[in-house]
């Protein structure tokens, strides 16, 4: 492991947290009252797309992992479609835990859908790009000792921080502020995004810090 | 450790916690006796005659009215200095540009500059708690309401003592309300005419005001009315959201003014108007509390007539607010309210400017005299009622009314007496009617803060107590029982010596101090040894090992107790945080690499330095117990109640009997379903008894079960069957349903009873084989030539036979070709303890279902299912130490306290009293109790805290399931052994067992501390649950929500917690009384099989 691997890392994540950035800035040239607490579901769509966009392109540039020997076309194919279909799955997998977890089942569906979607974006889509959909892989990486490459921890870190995020993004939610942004699924979203920045800033510089003591078996 | 000693210890923590509960609440939660009694006109308050002229005239009472109509304007949280004239010249004080409160009702100023003699403004003084609702009932009754008025309906506000509304109702005059809707709960029915409005949004100033001043002037114009009553919220809702010195109060003061001015415009002669705030307001806006702010309001009183005899002093008058309620009364014509304890404002019958100053001091003598009539006629009936008034005051008051009394009647007796004895008189009556009521005061009206923060410390060093203790217990060694001794002893002396200072001063004993003495002085050993280990090498932090995330979670809810949106989202915020506790127990088993095969994962994971073992369980076996679990939640959580405060929410239909339901199919349908609840949860328990083998024997207990449960369940659902369509029956069956619906509850709950009887009475139900086999026996036991003598002996005898056991019963297994390695579990011996707390839940679950509506026999079957997939995931995360020290994990605990709470509010449960399930106590009890009152009081609060019990008692549950759960790991990873080989009997047999329960039985010191730790964590929980509600009641005391939310929560928290810990004793003494009972059978089977 190299501070160039680090450094790419950061940039990287800055890309990702820049990106976050352009989809509040960039529609509402675009779009008429556009806000983030107002047009909500718009937001989340967009910052979704862009997240995903920017992900994909990294993962196409930068290309941290180092597999997939066989590269057919069909081979690709199928890939792109697995991929396609293991987020489709995480999608509905987190709008049920969201419904076990109290949300509404019958109102707000679409709501409760996209806060499924943009968290699966900060999420499974991060695992997509860096681990293929390779439900091993996953579960590897995210039990103790399982990581083997600085990209997997700050893949972890980022993913762990995204779930905490939305987490905490619950607890407004009872208090009779009455603020527009306590309203269902809006505080979790936002919590989600900020943990999802939090995970990127954090990472890098935990990894830096921790640097010596990282050592990755497969490396 | 001893068995006993374990109890006693547990008992002692418990008892600290009580005396601190009780500490807290005696300090926090003022209580008082409402009487009944109703004054009336033709029954005069005392002896003598009543003043001149009053028999005669119509519609007059005790005296002559001087007013026949009255304007009542209620300005909520009318803080005196808001209404105080404002003297530009006065030095020193703030102007009223600089506070925007200030000077603002300019035309109480102009009336009281221009009529002298015809209004009074005073500082009215107001007693704790200020809280809107307690004030109105003080201005109506005249009396200091408390939190808790005994004997008072917890299911509705409506006020059951004597009042002003009341009187006034009964003589016949017509009461016209507009404003705030507490006044509907409080006088339902009482209002000829009403326009009520919501006071439930603080944050709208101006709904009700404009709603009131919609109907103010059309209905005063009307004439339709006697008394007129507009009670206005802008000013207070004003001084919640922005606080007093913000410019929109200025608004609102300023609007309030012209109400007041444009009333003053619409009275006729007859008419008095009374102007008065219930209470004030803190620099922030808040009240509740008892600071000089909150407890001076304003009131002002003003008649187009001239009443008073003298102009308005420089400074205003201080009066009680409870002077207004006799004031009006007599100025009515109405008779005082029986419990008043206000004092007339004398000056109001003085007669106006032009009456002879005598005759004007008679008159105020006469209303003072009859006001202390009425005074010492309710101290009278009051004191007979109870104790709470100080005996040696009440006999002085006595004395005073005596004196005062005969003089007045003296001086009526002499026609032409002078002025100066009439003074002296008047002077006697006010001091008799001030003593009165700082006699009152002194009992009801004030917090004690001292007692509070007692309270508060003592549940804190017990919660200290048990996470110390709780930690102790797995030392070895730990000498507990010198520790319990000290403190017995010296908790002993506190009482004593607190007794003997009594004793030497001569004071009264008060109970609960007492009992403060004896809790603070057995604390003491436990501080000195805490302190001891501190100053040691281990320092505290090593000693408190509770994880971070558990901690989290604990810290959260806890935290959650200091907000009233989420003591009232509590319902839920536990099932949230109880399902965050469950995933994060499934990830964390991940995590640690317990979920998957060790082949999956790249890295090495075989060394040796790893403290987990290899996994126990297939891939997703703990992700699906998750799962099951987070759904039998939500589903419980669809049996919701809203509680009052939020108007948006809707209560699960569900939560209403069947009888209430229209349309045949529908309720039949239901009643299937609740039918097929009751049968699924007896099946499952049953089958879960079978798996362990506990069906076998034709013990009484285990008869019991196979006959008394199913019985148990007829008897429900034929109840069930008779309540939900009782008044579909025939006329000529009616009799038969009436005798049925009382025979049928009470028959199963002494089936109920007689099976914990029973159970108690034979706990062990191992199926005891005499056969060929016990030769081989022999064998084993010829070391021994004797009976054994010691316990020593025994606990080495004691495995060797339960090994043996083992092996023959398999050999048995083998000949009669029946499936299933579960060789142990066969003889119930591995299950002995588990089984009969699960039966003993069970029997305990039946009548507690009953108590409940029909579909929550829904919930308790989610209720088993949760906690048994609960145990299955704990277990899951707990390895099974051999020989002990035995631990139950915090995050166990933590997400079993989670549970209650979360089933508490599933049953259709909230902590307010206008939610208690009142028709719990006629289940079995169709006509009612008649005087008794603890047994309905019994069978509501089993109803209340009925998830509180059971879990409580099944808490040991925890510790035992590990072991349970021990035959299934070893099972799985044989399997694909079998597979391999053949000859699997005889190759297993070298291995080592599961031992099961009976691990905890060959380590019986680390059982009895697990047990110890167990409830000390438990009592900790729990512990500081209700730590975090008193100390959220005593800090938020000014809070709005003070008395509709924490309060109550509060309570709430504080019975549930002294049901828990007796649930938990008696659920610990249970596995204690089976482990004697083990103990006793395996020395029985050691000595037959010697003969
Ligand atoms: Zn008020
Ligand atoms: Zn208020």
């Amino acid at each position: 492991m190299k501070d160039t691997d680090i450094k790419r890392l950061l940039y990287t994540h800055l890309l990702c947290i820049f990106s976050i950035f352009l989809s509040t800035f960039i529609p509402s040239f675009f779009l008429d009252n556009f806000s983030i607490l107002e047009t909500h579901l718009t937001w989340l769509g967009i910052c979704s797309v862009f997240v995903t966009a920017v992900n994909l392109m990294l993962y196409l540039v930068v290309k941290p992992n180092v597999s997939s020997k066989r590269s057919s076309l069909s081979h690709k194919v199928t890939r792109v479609l697995k991929c396609c279909i293991y987020f489709l799955m995480s999608c509905f997998l987190l709008h049920v835990v969201f419904v076990l977890y109290g949300a509404p089942l019958t109102e707000l569906v679409l709501e409760t859908f996209l806060f499924a979607v943009i968290l699966s974006t900060y999420t499974t889509v991060p695992c997509l790009c860096l681990l293929g959909p390779n439900l091993r892989a996953w579960l590897r990486v995210f039990s103790r000792n399982g990581v083997t490459s600085i990209w997997e921890n700050s893949l972890q870190i980022t993913t762990i921080s995204s779930f905490v995020g939305a987490w905490l993004g619950a607890f407004p939610i009872p208090l009779d502020w009455e603020r527009p942004w306590q309203v269902w699924p809006i505080s979790c979203t936002l919590g989600a995004t900020f943990g999802y920045v939090a995970g990127l800033v954090i990472s890098p510089l935990w990894i830096y810090r921790n640097r010596k003591q990282l050592t990755y078996k497969n490396n | 450790m001893q068995k006993v000693l374990v109890l006693l210890f547990l008992a002692w923590v418990c008892f600290l916690y009580y005396i601190g509960i009780v500490l807290f609440t005696s300090g926090f939660l003022l209580t008082r006796l409402e009487l009944t009694n109703q004054s009336s006109c033709q029954e005069p308050p005392g002896p003598g005659s009543l003043p001149w002229g009053s028999q005669g005239k119509p519609g007059a009472c005790w005296m002559a009215s001087r007013f026949s109509r009255v304007v009542w304007l209620l300005i909520d949280a009318l803080r005196f200095d808001f209404a105080q004239p404002q003297h530009s010249h006065v030095p020193g004080k703030p102007s009223a540009a600089s506070l925007p409160f200030l000077g603002k009702l300019n035309s109480l100023q102009r009336i009281l500059e221009m009529q002298p003699h015809h209004a009074r403004l005073y500082r009215s003084q107001v007693d704790p708690p200020t809280t809107t609702m307690q004030r109105l009932k003080a201005l109506t009754t005249g009396s200091l309401p408390t939190f808790i008025d005994a004997g008072s309906n917890f299911a509705s506000h409506a006020i059951v003592e004597d009042n002003l509304i009341q009187q006034l109702a009964s003589a016949g005059k017509r009461v016209v309300f507009m404003g705030d809707d507490t006044w509907k709960d409080l006088f339902p029915g009482a209002f000829s005419q009403a326009f009520f409005f919501s006071s439930f949004n603080v944050r709208d100033l101006h709904t009700v005001d404009n709603g009131i001043l919609e109907h103010l002037y059309p209905t005063m114009d009307s004439g339709e009315w006697d008394v007129l009553i507009a009670h206005f919220l802008g000013v207070d809702h004003c001084g919640h959201k922005h606080g007093p010195s913000h410019p929109e109060m200025a608004k609102k003061l300023s609007q309030m003014d012209q109400v007041i001015q444009g009333v003053v415009e619409h009275l006729t002669n007859d008419t008095l108007l009374v102007v008065a705030g219930d209470h004030g307001m803190t620099i922030n806006g808040d009240h509740g509390g008892d600071s000089e702010l909150e407890v001076s309001a304003a009131l002002f009183l003003y008649s187009p007539t001239a009443i008073f005899s003298s102009v308005p002093p420089e400074e205003p008058e201080v009066i009680p607010q409870v002077s207004l309620v006799p004031t009006l009364a007599l100025l009515l014509g109405l008779p005082i309210p029986f419990g008043n304890i206000g004092e007339v404002i004398a000056e109001l019958f003085s007669g106006g400017t032009d009456a002879h100053p005598h005759s004007s001091a008679l008159a105020q003598a006469s209303a003072l005299h009859i006001n202390a009539q009425q005074v010492s006629r309710f101290l009278h009936t009051y004191s007979a009622a109870t104790q709470d008034l100080q005996v040696s005051e009440l006999h002085r008051l006595q004395n005073l009314f005596a004196k005062a009394s005969a003089d007045y009647q003296q001086l009526l007796q002499s026609a032409q007496g002078a002025e100066v004895p009439l003074q002296t008189v008047i002077a006697e009556l006010q001091q008799f009617l001030r003593g009165a009521r700082a006699l009152c005061l002194e009992s009801w009206a004030r917090f004690s803060l001292v007692r509070m923060a007692g309270g508060a410390v003592l549940l804190a060093a017990a919660c200290f107590l048990c996470l110390l203790a709780s930690q102790w217990t797995t030392r070895p060694g730990f000498p507990f029982s010198p520790l319990l001794l000290t403190s017995v002893a010296c908790g002993l002396a506190g009482a004593i010596l607190y007794a003997g200072l009594l004793a030497a001063t001569g004071l009264k004993l008060d109970s609960v101090i007492l009992g403060t003495a004896a809790a603070g002085g057995s604390l003491l050993p436990f501080l000195w040894k805490a302190w001891a280990g501190c100053g040691s090498k281990r320092s505290l932090a090593t000693q408190l090992p509770i994880p971070g995330p558990v901690l989290l979670v604990l810290f959260l809810r806890l935290a959650a107790f200091f907000s009233d949106s989420f003591v009232v989202a509590e319902a839920r915020a536990t099932p949230f945080l109880l399902g965050s506790l469950i995933l994060f127990l499934v990830a964390q088993l991940h995590w640690e690499g317990q979920l998957l095969p060790s082949k999956l994962l790249t890295t090495s994971r075989l060394s040796f330095s790893a403290p987990t073992g290899p996994p126990r369980h297939g891939g997703t076996y703990a992700l699906r117990l998750g799962v099951g679990l987070l759904l039998c939640t939500r589903l419980a959580g669809l049996f919701h109640r809203c509680p009052e405060e939020t108007p948006a929410c809707h209560s699960s239909p569900w939560l209403s009997p069947l009888a209430s339901m229209v349309g045949g199919r529908a309720k039949n349908l239901w009643y299937g379903v609740c039918v097929g609840a009751l049968v699924a949860l007896l099946i499952v328990v049953r089958l879960w008894l079978r798996r362990y083998g506990n069906l076998k024997s034709p013990e009484p207990p285990v008869l019991f079960v196979r006959w008394g449960l199913p019985l148990m369940a007829l008897g429900t659902s034929a109840y069930w069957a008779l309540a939900s369509g009782a008044e579909e029956a025939p006329p000529h069956l009616q009799a038969l349903v009436a005798g049925a619906s009382v025979l049928l509850p009470r028959a199963v709950m002494g089936l109920a009873a007689s099976g914990l009887l029973l159970l108690l009475w034979r706990p062990v139900t191992v199926l005891v084989k005499a056969g060929p086999g016990a030769s081989r026996t022999r064998t084993i036991l010829t070391p021994f030539s004797g009976p054994p003598t010691s316990q020593a002996d025994l606990d080495y005898v004691v495995p060797q036979i339960y090994r043996h056991m083992q092996e023959e019963f398999r050999g048995r297994l083998e000949r009669t070709q029946s499936q299933g390695p579960l060789t142990v579990a066969a003889y119930q011996l591995g299950s002995v303890y588990s089984a009969a707390l699960v039966t003993a839940l069970v029997l305990l679950a039946f009548p507690l279902l009953l108590l409940h509506v029909e579909r929550i026999s829904l919930v308790f079957l989610l209720l088993f299912l949760q906690s048994f997939l609960l145990l299955h995931l704990l277990a899951a995360g707990i390895p099974i130490s051999t020989t002990g020290p035995f631990t139950v994990p915090w995050q166990a605990v933590s997400a079993w306290a989670l549970l209650a709470t979360q089933t508490f509010y599933s049953t259709g449960h909230q902590p307010v009293f206008p939610a208690i399930h009142w028709h719990a106590a006629f289940v079995g009890f169709p006509e009612g109790h008649g005087s008794s009152t603890w047994l309905p009081a019994l069978l509501v609060g089993a109803n209340t805290f009925a998830s509180h019990l059971l879990f409580a008692v099944g808490c040991p549950l925890l510790l035992l399931w590990p072991f349970l759960c021990e035959s299934q790991g070893p099972r799985k990873r044989r399997k694909p052994l079998a597979m391999e080989a053949e000859t699997r009997g005889r190759f297993e047999e070298e291995e080592e067992e599961p031992l099961m329960e009976m691990r905890l039985r060959d380590a019986p010191h680390h059982f009895n501390a697990a047990l110890l730790q167990l409830g000390l964590k438990y009592l900790f929980v729990l512990g500081v649950q209700i730590l975090a509600c008193a100390l959220a009641a005593s800090i938020l005391r000014r809070h709005l929500m003070v008395w509709k939310v924490f309060a109550p929560k509060f309570i709430f928290e504080a019975i549930g917690f002294a049901v828990s810990s007796v649930g938990l004793l008696l659920g610990i003494a249970l596995v204690m009384r089976v482990d004697g009972a083990v103990s006793s059978w395996f020395r029985k089977l050691v000595l037959a099989q010697q003969t």
